[in-house]
């Protein structure tokens, strides 16, 4: 292209006449790159200046009268390009591909139920402060994960590299034979760091097994890094000590045991997590720790706060022998919303939400609650909400991540007859 | 209770042989030593098994403040304590591993970490690694030992229990999750004796070189929104916590919402 703008008076005054006939196509014109049947409210002059057509800003909204929506939104929307354009919008991440990395930063995240947990992920952008301090040389992140796994997005969390040891060798509780595989992954990438989650019979027993098997002092309850030239790995770290009461600073070693929220998740970059494999299968060893299962406890006697399954009832349960029954069958702790409570369903103890008890469960089920703010408060940290609700347009719907329009009791019903029929079957088979 | 030391006294024919290894506490508010809770729950739950002879083990200095401590132990009704003695600063894991495989008890429980120190909770794992016994960590009860083999309870969040089998000798530690210590009694405190044995000694250097400080109050994470317009700020100041992307089934029969929802409940693994 040339560098001479040249310029088409007759077309300039076109555009400037908006009571020429032809006034729109040459305004679509000079507007370029903005799509078709809009007509373009910006474009670049001649001279190198933006001029801009106020007469077609906006859109005529519903009533018939000329509407200005300065964020976009609505216009993007009745134009029906908003919702590639919003993702769009939200995935401008910059994409990372490290090929050869200098060293790797090695993190075996918990995955409770099968998925990063916000530690995990803080763990993930720790790793990255370790890999990343240097442009000259970057490291990789590894992140070494067990059994089967529900987790869809390592590549946005921060990892690199993958390695994924999917063998039922590895569920339940099985310390001894983790710990092998990690002792094989040392023997044969040697990462110069290791991270784990300083988290209860997660990372904090792995983390301290590695730390014992490799002869490392490691670093626990450590919650800041620092760089500091002098340590020997360049950085320098503060961990929790004496049971919480203190602060120990020391030169960071090769394993860290890391306390939630010691850095800020990745958020602005997108990377690889190319699959990894070991070049040698692991070798088998004998357990002497042996996994039984776990056991049944009474699920009203778990604190509501701690419970990871609740079953909660609002406003819109009639039948109350028919929802303690469901909970009794799918072994869930009851809830109930602040309405059941003052009707006197439901004991204190067991209301939900800001007024109530905040809940941490991994799996909600609202039956009838239709989702006051200060319930919905209650359940923020809760990962999957499930509503059942007569009313379409409630707020436990909006939040609800699956929610089923209809009558709670025959739902109810028709679950429990569900599951006692599977356990029936089970029990057939074996 | 004198009793009880009786009772420990003529029980020669006990099968198990439990050692708890105990520290020194630090109250959280006061500061001063007292017996560690993790540790006393270790005591509690060897004293809670069935035909054991209980042998409990500190490793550490002898002096006013651990003395006032050991006898807190003492007081649960234990005749005696064995104080494997090592100065402030020593690294007490040889000598430990040392008197454990002298004394060569089946089950060795310890609490989760120390009150005092660096409180790594490192110590069983490298007890563990040493004398190459199985580990087993958080534990809410043993339920019995035969032939060999111990099965426990362990506690895992939110309420939930595991059952383990681990062939003996073992090491297990105990936190919060196990049942809470009895009182100390002041008599049998009194009256317990500490037998003080000399060790060899090996020094903590790595432990000099840090700088220690009382606990800092960690920062507050913010939320931190990344808007590109007003509007956008404002629906993330204002917003209610939104799902987004939920799924909804309207005009379904009661079967077919109940499949849905079994299916969420079983991809997630909570149904048993």
């Amino acid at each position: 292209m040339s560098e001479i703008l040249r310029r088409d008076p007759r077309r300039e005054w076109i555009a400037r006449n908006r009571l020429h006939p032809e006034h729109l196509n040459v305004l679509a014109e000079l507007g370029g790159s903005v799509g078709q049947g809009t007509v373009a409210t910006e474009w670049m002059g001649p001279n190198g200046v933006m001029r801009k057509n106020p007469h077609a800003v906006g859109f005529i909204g519903p009533n018939g009268i000329k509407r200005i929506d300065r964020s976009g939104a609505q216009q993007a929307a009745a134009a029906g390009r908003g919702a590639g354009q919003a993702s769009a919008a939200t995935d401008d991440r910059r994409r990372v591909a490290i090929e050869a990395p200098a060293f790797l930063v090695a993190v075996v995240p918990d995955m409770p139920g099968g998925r990063l947990s916000s530690h995990d992920r803080d763990l993930l952008g720790l790793a990255r402060q370790l890999a990343d301090a240097d442009d000259q040389r970057p490291g990789a992140v590894l992140a070494v994960v067990f059994g089967h796994h529900k987790e869809g997005a390592f590549d946005e969390a921060g990892v690199d590299r993958l390695m994924h040891f999917d063998d039922a060798l590895f569920d339940g509780y099985a310390p001894e034979a983790r710990l092998a595989a990690l002792a094989a992954v040392e023997g044969e990438l040697a990462p110069s760091h290791w991270l784990l989650p300083d988290s209860k019979l997660g990372g904090a027993d792995l983390g301290r097994r590695l730390a014992a098997r490799l002869q490392e002092r490691p670093a626990t309850g450590v919650w800041q890094i620092e760089p500091d030239a002098t340590a020997p790995l360049g950085w320098r770290c503060t961990g929790r000590g004496a049971a919480g009461t203190t602060d120990i600073q020391r030169a960071l070693p090769r394993i860290v045991l890391a306390l939630p929220e010691c850095a800020e998740p990745v958020a602005e970059t997108r990377h690889g997590a190319q699959p990894l494999a070991l070049s040698q299968p692991l070798p088998r060893l004998l357990a002497r720790i042996e996994d039984l299962g776990q056991v049944a406890v009474d699920p009203a006697g778990v604190a509501l706060a701690e419970a990871e399954f609740i079953l909660s009832a609002g406003n819109g349960v009639k039948d109350w022998e028919g929802f303690h029954h469901a909970a009794k069958v799918l072994g869930a702790t009851e809830g109930a919303s602040r309405v059941a409570v003052d009707d006197g369903f439901m004991p204190r103890d067991r209301q939900v939400g800001a007024t109530g008890t905040w809940v941490t469960a991994r799996v909600y089920v609202a039956v009838g609650v239709s989702g006051a703010i200060q319930h919905l408060q209650g359940i923020q940290s809760c990962e999957k909400v499930v509503a059942v609700n007569l009313d379409p347009g409630c707020d436990m719907i909006k939040r609800a991540d699956l929610a089923v329009i209809g009558d709670s009791a025959s739902i109810l019903a028709a679950l429990v007859e569900m599951v006692e029929r599977q356990r029936g079957e089970k029990r057939d088979a074996a | 209770m004198q009793p009880d030391a009786h009772e420990t006294g003529a029980n020669t024919e006990a099968v198990l042989e439990v050692a708890v290894l105990v520290s020194v506490g630090r109250h959280p508010l006061t500061g001063r030593a007292r017996r560690a809770d993790q540790d006393a729950r270790g005591v509690e739950l060897a004293k809670s098994l069935d035909r054991a002879h209980v042998t409990l083990l500190h490793a550490g200095e002898f002096d006013a403040e651990s003395e006032s401590a050991m006898r807190g132990y003492l007081g649960m009704g234990l005749p005696a304590l064995t104080l494997v003695e090592q100065p402030h600063g020593a690294d007490v894991v040889p000598a430990l591993a040392r008197a454990l495989s002298d004394a060569q008890p089946q089950l060795v429980i310890a609490g989760g970490r120390a009150e005092q120190g660096e409180g790594s909770g490192l110590l069983p794992y490298l007890l563990a690694e040493r004398l190459g016994w199985p580990l087993v960590s958080g534990l809410a009860d043993v339920e019995k030992v035969e032939h060999g083999v111990a099965t426990l309870l362990q506690a895992l969040p939110r309420g939930q229990r595991r059952r383990l089998q681990v062939r003996l000798p073992a090491i297990v530690t105990v936190d919060a999750a196990a049942s809470a210590a009895r009182q100390s009694a002041f008599g049998p405190a009194r009256r317990g004796e500490i037998e003080v044995e000399p060790a060899a000694v090996a020094w903590d250097e790595a432990q000099e070189e840090w700088s220690v400080s009382p606990a800092r109050k960690r920062p507050k994470r913010l939320k931190i929104v990344k808007a590109t317009s007003a509007r956008e700020r404002f629906k993330a100041a204002a917003a209610k916590a939104e799902g987004g992307g939920g799924q909804v089934l309207t005009d379904v029969t009661p079967e077919q919402g109940a499949e849905a929802i079994f299916k969420l409940l079983k991809e997630e693994g909570i149904l048993r």
